[in-house]
């Protein structure tokens, strides 16, 4: 039978990552749950054979349910009733699959219901949702919200919300508003104190909401009345069974049918803060942020995958000028494109999530009451700043390749790909939002820049051709360390450039990092498995150095006064 | 009100997605080139026993199989689903059964386990297709049988409500317990393994199940009782070993034909559109389309 995760044993392949072991043994807090649960695992191997099965698990139902209800759910879509969301049919039926396989909460402690995966197992099963149905991805891993709520929401609120979400119930984070997009620092929702009744009020509209009605909200408002930045915002929890949040309409989307987008009305909304006031952006939401950046990531590369299993089957099956079109060089040139694109975006997500679990794992420790010892701290705050860089990079890049993967895989269906009956159509479709939402590729630019400028990724690029791969590898990692030479040359010719000037050459700059940093990971992998990965790594090592003559050529002959032919009239 | 329920599954071989190599030349099975399978009416009457459970609180759902030491893979699927216990026939002297024998040897141990109020079995099973071990364990235990099940529609009073599918549609019946039902390939389908039970029961073995040389996981056994499962033999079921297996069948398979299709019972078409248009013609005609 047809399984998402085992059909794909690129996956499994980064469960046995080296890091692994401390990623894991920092989530289970040293396995300290194995004799209070029946489910925690006694060890290291114990665990990972924990993850593999349970990806086994959603594997099965992204095969043979959500996959199969996919074309229903995109031509069906939500529908709104009097003032509520529902669902498409077939939403209805992953949302019961997933709450009967126990796939909700996923994230959270044991103590609260959830099974305690940290995020490389958890980015995986998103990748296994989205490759099936990307939009129903956007539900089941806005879960995630329930990571804010427990590192900044008190023990009564974590008691009282999380084990709900573990339980199958569903959530939202209310940002966005007409006039705060990308900047949220607009955000208007108003939030008043309500003596009387001694809780928080909620007044205003919120829209472009991702699952808006879902059970348990985290909404970002103005509780500082007079203010007109960040600093006047906070974060509140807005609970379903309370009322007085109306969805006023559903928006119609190129894309991502699926998944519900609200414009939700808050009447008098009753709601509780989260944490403190005035932290509400600029702490909670740009932790909220990192971690769905990462899930879009996830997300991106799922549907990469299944973009390359669909031109990959129809390029074997279709037949042209008395051959199949996998053997011309024009298609399987786009078909190991596609592959390298796919299997270094998704080493990146990997190499990224584990960063972020390294990190968070001793953050956890810390709230826990272990105090941690000098080395610990240190280890923290350098996986803390790792999680920092290569989040915007990860998000960015595998969003971007991801519609290249969309777009190509129309390109090697020809004009079938065009009929609305191919799945490739909709994959185009869907994967179209990912470079926007949780932050445009263009913002993801401005969050790694400095990460660029100040040599963190070049620091790392240098520790990683310190080790050593594979003999036959070894001709592909010095084309890589000629690259990485190029690449500090390049940014020591752009340092004291003027403001204008930097902020036009980012994306190249950008790019230029992903192009050598996806290449040393790619290559790492390859050498411990050439069956799965040399061919990739060759492909993508050359696509790399091709993307990077472009993009330096471009820096190279930028000059200020070169800035008044792009400037708008 | 609480019920003990127990499920009878049978492991078979995946005959849904046969390969070439999926019968021997001598014309027997394949067993080495068939996935083993959890039989699919049998996942559809796990299901039933699954929501009476979730329906009455209290109530039990123990799953019943009889197989070579492997089958206790049929015990872990029913824990992973929601099953609270298990028992596997495993012995050498149940070997080679037809119905008559697996049913006395099924009715036997649910003597030994001290009956049910409840016990569910798929219609039949996709290796044999006889339909006939649910019907004959309930004629052995002396119970109340419903065969066809679609849907356990409630129980009360001592008695249960089923909606049958029969030629031409559905009935509903209501028989007392305890009782015997078979289940029907259109009942709802078996809920997905939940990840908290695979977690916790994943180890789950029967002695018979577990390697000769020791692993770093064997003191978990003692520590965790619930990872042992029950494992049976004739004997353990006081049975009587001349009523089982090979011994206690009757029918003997005297020959097996291969089906092989002569040329005037097949043709061949081409994927040129004229041929498909003659087939999808053809199909009109004989009302197998339309």
């Amino acid at each position: 039978m047809a399984n998402y995760y085992t059909d794909h044993p690129e996956l499994e392949f980064y469960l046995d990552h080296p890091l692994m072991e401390r990623v894991v043994e920092l989530r289970e807090h040293f396995y300290e749950d194995k004799d209070k649960f029946d489910d925690a695992p006694v060890d290291y191997e114990d665990c990972i054979e924990n993850y593999k099965r349970v990806l086994e698990i959603m594997g099965d139902l992204a095969a043979n349910v959500f996959a199969p209800n996919s074309e229903d759910v995109d031509l069906e879509g939500p529908h709104l009733e009097n003032g509520r969301m529902i669902y498409a049919a077939k939403t209805f039926e992953n949302l019961e699959a997933i709450r009967k396989a126990g796939l909700s909460g996923v994230a959270q402690a044991r103590r609260y219901g959830g099974l305690n995966f940290p995020n490389v197992p958890f980015s995986m099963l998103s990748e296994i949702v989205s490759a099936a149905d990307s939009s129903f991805q956007n539900i089941w891993s806005l879960q995630s919200c329930a990571d804010t709520l427990y590192e900044f929401g008190d023990e009564d609120q974590r008691q009282r919300y999380i084990p709900r979400i573990c339980a199958g119930e569903t959530m939202s984070m209310d940002l966005t508003e007409p006039d705060a997009g990308s900047d949220l620092q607009r955000v208007m929702l108003k939030a008043t104190f309500d003596e009387k009744e001694n809780c928080w009020r909620l007044n205003g509209v919120k829209r472009f909401i991702t699952n808006g009605d879902s059970d348990v909200h985290l909404v970002l408002a103005r509780s500082e009345e007079g203010t007109t930045d960040g600093r006047g915002l906070s974060m509140f929890i807005y609970d379903k069974r309370n009322g007085g949040v109306d969805v006023r309409h559903i928006e119609h989307k190129l894309g991502i049918h699926g998944s519900p987008t609200c414009e939700l009305v808050y009447k008098n909304a009753k709601a509780e803060l989260v944490g403190s006031t005035r932290l509400g952006l600029i702490k909670y939401v740009m932790a909220l942020m990192n971690g769905a950046r990462l899930g879009i990531a996830a997300q991106s590369v799922g549907l990469s995958q299944e973009a390359y299993n669909e031109a990959l089957a129809y390029a074997r099956e279709r037949a042209q000028f008395g051959k199949k079109i996998i053997d011309f060089p024009a298609v399987y040139d786009i078909l190991a494109t596609m592959k390298a694109k796919l299997d270094a975006g998704r080493s990146l997500l990997y190499q990224t999530a584990r960063y972020v679990d390294i990190y968070k794992g001793l953050e956890d420790l810390q709230r826990c009451g272990r105090e941690l010892t000098a080395e610990e701290k240190q280890e923290m705050k350098k996986y803390s700043r790792l999680a920092d860089a290569f989040t915007p990079l990860c998000k960015g890049m595998n969003s971007e390749y991801c519609n290249q993967n969309a777009y190509d895989a129309i390109s090697v269906h020809g004009g079938s790909g065009f009929i609305m009956e191919y799945k490739c159509q909709r994959l185009y479709r869907d994967a179209r939002i990912f470079s926007i939402y949780e932050g445009t590729t263009q913002l993801q630019v401005v969050a790694a820049i400095r990460y660029i400028t100040n040599g963190t990724y070049l620091n790392i690029m240098k520790e990683m051709l310190e080790d050593a791969v594979s003999a036959e590898l070894q001709p592909l990692k010095d084309r890589v360390a000629a690259l990485v030479a190029k690449y500090e040359a390049v940014l020591a010719s752009v340092a004291g450039e003027s403001q204008e000037k930097q902020d036009f050459i980012a994306r190249h700059l950008y790019e230029m990092t992903g192009d050598i940093m996806m290449s040393l990971l790619i290559l790492r992998d390859a050498s411990v498995r050439a069956d799965l990965f040399a061919r990739s790594a060759h492909v993508y090592v050359r696509l790399a150095e091709a993307d990077f003559a472009r993009h330096e050529a471009f820096v190279a002959t930028v000059k200020e006064e070169d800035l008044e032919n792009y400037r708008a009239e | 009100m609480k019920y003990k329920i127990i499920v009878l599954a049978k492991q078979v071989p995946d005959t849904r997605n046969v390969g070439k190599d999926a019968m021997t030349e001598a014309g027997t099975v394949n067993r080495a080139a068939l996935p083993a399978i959890f039989n699919p009416d049998d996942l559809l009457a796990l299901e039933q026993a699954l929501q009476i459970k979730e329906q009455n609180p209290g109530t039990t759902v123990g799953v019943l199989t009889m197989g070579p030491p492997r089958a206790g893979e049929i015990i872990r699927q029913g824990l992973y689903r929601g099953a609270d216990t298990g028992w596997l026939l495993t012995d050498r002297l149940f070997a080679g059964a037809d119905t008559l024998a697996t049913s006395y040897a099924l009715a036997t141990a649910i003597k030994k386990i001290g009956g049910a109020d409840i016990i569910l079995g798929g219609r039949q099973a996709i290796d044999g297709d006889t339909a006939q071990v649910g019907p004959q364990v309930a004629q052995k235990l002396g119970l109340t049988q419903v065969t066809y099940a679609e849907e356990i529609l409630g129980i009360e009073d001592g008695k249960a409500t089923i909606r049958r599918h029969i030629d031409g549609g559905v009935e509903t019946v209501v028989a007392p317990l305890p009782l015997v039902i078979t289940v029907n390939g259109s009942a709802t389908p078996c809920r997905p393994c939940n990840a908290k039970l695979v977690m916790k029961y994943k180890r789950a073995t029967c002695p018979a199940e577990r390697p000769a040389e020791a692993t770093k996981y064997d003191y978990l056994y003692e520590q965790k009782p619930y990872l042992n499962l029950t494992q049976w033999s004739v004997a353990d079921v006081d049975g009587d070993p001349q009523q089982c297996g090979g011994a206690g069948s009757p029918t003997k398979v005297k020959a097996v034909q291969n089906i092989v299709f002569q040329a005037k019972e097949s043709k061949t078409l081409s994927s040129k559109d004229s041929d498909v248009e003659g087939l999808i013609k053809e199909l009109l005609n004989e009302k197998i389309i339309g």
